[in-house]
């Protein structure tokens, strides 16, 4: 629509790592003076794609065009050179060295090519420093003094010191108070005007409102919505696209009565459970058979809710009941030997043992079964895994392969072998779909729902509306560590649970979060 | 799904694999590239001793004098290998068997005769690697820290004990050990008891729960503490079993020296941190073998041995460790790459 061609465009970008496709043909348009916002669930592809621009990845396929030429981006150093600079969440600075040492780093000025011009570099660095609000940072000071704020303006002072035309910047105002925000927003006012691009990624909605130009959308490692307007489209039309399904999912039959009408005792109660700056007290109690779903946002504190019950967080009041039995708190051997299992949402880093076998990853949790005084009968271990496998229909249909070769399904499936062969009795799954391929996900569906009817009580996190309104017998809606409606699901749709986990939507219950900002400032999901 | 899973029994028997396969099917299962590759780099090494000095190194008494020595070094290689397995670090070795060696030959101890001297060298090494543990499992300090601490006041107990003296053994019973008489059809006792160690050591890794718990903390400790494993308590027990391997270690070193020095064990860390890598051992944790490790003492004490034949002085050794240890790491990435 711009009658000049875009100085950034990306198209068909594809990446894959090894079992999962995070890029799929991303298209990317950046017009110069304009922020583009980046929005997306975790895992939907956003960090892939800003290191794609920044060099540090390499496409596996698509191509790049920087003011109208095709560019190959082979390292960070070659995009800082066209002119692309990215702020990283984590922050890339070296606490031991001072503010203009940071800003200068891999570019100081020298003498004679090697003597550091100490003096030039921190006046220069000054100069930067009043360009950007902050003249009251002195260049001579250790970065690791500084605060997060701080930190933040040495970061993109570094940025401006090159020669940059288009600034990525990854949840800047992640850890910044509301008026250091301010100040952000008006240091992007001032850049867009030098002309200067800026992609900003962030969670916030009323963000992205307040300063965005256009809006892409990332789901599952595609771009849903190119180049949105950002003032003018509606909130729950972004959401939606967001949380949406691009296919239509068969979701298995839930069975007529559900245990939640029965009265059958709950197996996990979890009463008054809290942590301060991440969730509010929480009430919640799962049945034998059924399915609970925790609905909400990034940041609204569900998968947090979810590890404290487990005790891999230690919660700071409240407890967690099984069998009508209190749970140390803090402890995950205590759950787990109550009968409590958990499908972690970094499957890699916090379930799976990637260098070993199925049977060892499917095994380790009740090891102890298998083994007298020690000693591992390696016969009935891979019985029983092979066992508990078939059951879950993983495939390839040998445990002895390693677990990093299966997909993203299968390892799920894999975990979730694991606590079956422990014979638990309550599972936690915290994104169970997430880097499961698309195809896929009905058949993970098909397995979490056959284990309830068996009796298993099951808790479900998932930041996808439909698949906990699909999935859950009864469904709580958290906002900013916060319920603010419980429900069964079937009362529920799509656009109400919508309405439910974003701010400033009418909210039904009485515990409303409004004004209750500060409980979701302290821990978003990282 | 209240009752666990338990194993079908017909499913074990479609597939006859399935089995438990005999030990030694596991051991030639494992016995991969890798170490493969050692074996080839040990045979080559003794192809060398064997042109150079056809007569010295191929003679039996030479065979079992480096079998000997590597003994001491390689039962501390073992409690060396699990502890980097587990993603850790245990630099206080050589100290400790420096310390345990003095403490089980001072005179007091002596009166007790061949028990006092092998129980106060396993107590004390079981007792430093029981503060190792504790400090690193329980106090949250880093094992480079914690071994480093345990490494310097180890010694430094062990100075303060002989005030720098050597204290000779005078138990018959412990010095017959190490005299020919003692070997049984030409092997050694020390080598036994390392041989002993290694096929232990092996076991456990292999085949226990204890070793498992090892591999799934150094392979993901994130991962191994959701899973329900104690990690802490493991850590506590992995120095434990370094420390174990150490005073078993000092007491070889006693039989072979024929006393107690605060000097004993010098660079040992070293030589089993060296020995483990080469044998292939990830220094990150989660993956090695024992059968590696052993090779890579049997690989050091063989080169030690040829070059001292050959008269090569001890900095050549060293210079050629250097380059084993390069070499080894060097083809272990690029196996590790295409695999």
């Amino acid at each position: 629509m711009a009658p000049e061609p875009p100085l950034l465009s990306m198209s068909g970008i594809t990446k894959s790592f090894p079992g999962v496709r995070a890029l799929d043909g991303v298209d990317l348009d950046v017009q110069a003076g304009e922020v583009h916002c980046l929005l997306g669930q975790n895992g939907a592809g956003k960090s892939t794609l800003i290191k794609v621009l920044a060099g540090a990845h390499q496409p596996d396929d698509g191509t790049i065009t920087w003011r109208g030429e095709p560019v190959t981006l082979r390292s960070p150093i070659a995009a800082m050179r066209l002119g692309i600079a990215t702020i990283y969440q984590e922050l890339d600075l070296v606490e031991h060295l001072s503010v203009a040492e940071n800003v200068h780093l891999g570019h100081e000025p020298t003498t004679a090519g090697f003597v550091v011009r100490g003096k030039v570099a921190k006046a220069s660095t000054a100069a930067l420093l009043k360009r950007l609000g902050h003249p009251e940072v002195d260049p001579g000071r250790l970065v690791g003094e500084l605060s997060a704020a701080q930190q933040q303006i040495v970061s993109m002072a570094r940025a401006l010191s090159h020669d940059v035309r288009l600034i990525v910047m990854d949840e800047p105002s992640a850890a910044l108070d509301p008026e250091e925000v301010d100040n952000l927003f008006r240091i992007v006012g001032d850049l867009t005007a030098d002309g200067v691009a800026v992609v900003y990624i962030s969670h916030r909605l009323e963000e992205i409102r307040r300063i965005g130009d256009r809006v892409t959308v990332l789901k599952d490692g595609r771009a849903v919505a190119g180049g949105l307007p950002a003032k003018s489209t509606p909130t729950r039309e972004v959401v939606a696209m967001m949380t949406g399904r691009n296919v239509e999912y068969v979701f298995p039959e839930r069975r007529p009565a559900t245990p939640t009408d029965s009265g059958t005792a709950p197996v996990l109660e979890v009463q008054g459970l809290a942590r301060e700056g991440e969730f509010a007290p929480v009430d919640l109690a799962v049945r034998p058979g059924e399915i609970v779903g925790l609905a909400g946002l990034v940041g609204s504190g569900r998968s947090e809710i979810l590890e404290t019950i487990y005790g891999a967080r230690k919660p700071t009041a409240g407890q967690v009941v099984v069998d009508g039995r209190a749970l140390r708190p803090g402890s995950v051997r205590a759950a787990v030997r109550a009968g409590l299992g958990l499908a972690p949402e970094e499957r890699k880093a916090q379930a799976l043992l990637m260098l070993e076998s199925v049977t060892r990853n499917v095994s380790v949790s009740s090891m102890s079964r298998f083994a007298r005084g020690g000693w591992i009968d390696r016969g009935a271990e891979l019985g029983a895994a092979r066992a508990a496998t078939r059951e879950l229909s993983l495939r390839p249909d040998n445990p002895s392969v390693p677990v990093r070769t299966l997909s993203g399904g299968n390892q799920q499936k894999a975990v979730l072998a694991r606590w079956l062969l422990r014979g638990c009795r309550v599972l936690l799954l915290d994104e169970p779909t997430r880097g499961v391929d698309v195809g896929a996900r009905a058949e993970l569906y098909a397995v979490i729902r056959r284990l309830a009817d068996e009796g298993l009580a099951v808790l479900l996190v998932s930041s996808e509306v439909p698949e906990v309104l699909g999935l859950a017998d009864r469904v709580l809606v958290l906002r900013e560590g916060r319920v603010v409606h419980t429900a069964p699901a079937r009362e529920l749709d799509e656009h109400r649970v919508l309405d439910l986990v974003m701010e400033g939507a009418p909210v039904a219950s009485a515990s409303s979060a409004a004004g209750s900002s500060a409980a979701g400032e302290g821990g978003p999901a990282s | 799904m209240t009752q666990p899973v338990s194993p079908p029994r017909d499913s074990t028997d479609k597939i006859p694999s399935a089995g438990q396969p005999p030990v030694w099917r596991g051991m030639v299962a494992r016995a991969d590239l890798r170490t493969l590759s050692l074996l080839g780099v040990l045979a080559a090494l003794i192809l060398v001793g064997g042109i150079t000095k056809p007569d010295e190194f191929l003679d039996t008494r030479n065979l079992q004098l480096v079998l000997t020595q590597g003994s001491v070094i390689g039962v501390v290689t073992v409690g060396m290998t699990f502890v980097i397995m587990s993603g850790g670090i245990d630099l206080s070795v050589g100290a400790i068997v420096a310390l345990a060696s003095v403490w089980a030959t001072t005179v007091a101890t002596q009166e007790y005769g061949f028990a006092g001297i092998l129980f106060t060298a396993v107590l004390v090494g079981v007792g430093c690697g029981l503060v190792n543990g504790l400090l690193i499992a329980y106090g949250g300090m880093v094992p480079f820290i914690a071994t480093l601490a345990m490494l310097a006041s180890a010694r430094g107990l062990a100075l303060q004990i002989t005030d720098g003296a050597t204290q000779i053994v005078t138990i018959d019973s412990v010095l017959d050990l190490g005299e020919r008489d003692a070997y049984i059809l030409g092997i050694p006792p020390l080598v036994m008891v390392f041989a002993v160690v290694t096929i232990i050591g092996w076991l456990i890794l292999n085949r226990t729960t204890f070793g498992r718990r090892t591999v799934a903390v150094g392979g993901n400790a994130e991962a191994a503490r959701l899973a329900g494993i104690d990690v802490r308590r493991q850590r506590l027990y992995l120095y434990l079993l370094s420390g174990l391997c150490c005073g078993i270690a000092a007491f070889l070193l006693i039989i072979l020296s024929g006393s107690g020095q605060n000097t004993n064990g010098n660079l040992y860390e070293l030589d089993a941190i060296a020995a483990a890598i080469i044998g292939g051992t990830l220094l990150s944790g989660g993956r090695g073998t024992i059968v590696g490790s052993v090779l890579g003492v049997l690989i050091f004490t063989t080169i030690t041995n040829i070059f001292a034949l050959n008269n090569l002085q001890s900095d050549v050794q060293q210079i050629a460790k250097g380059a084993i240890i390069v070499a080894a790491v060097l083809v272990q990435r690029r196996t590790a790459s295409t695999t």
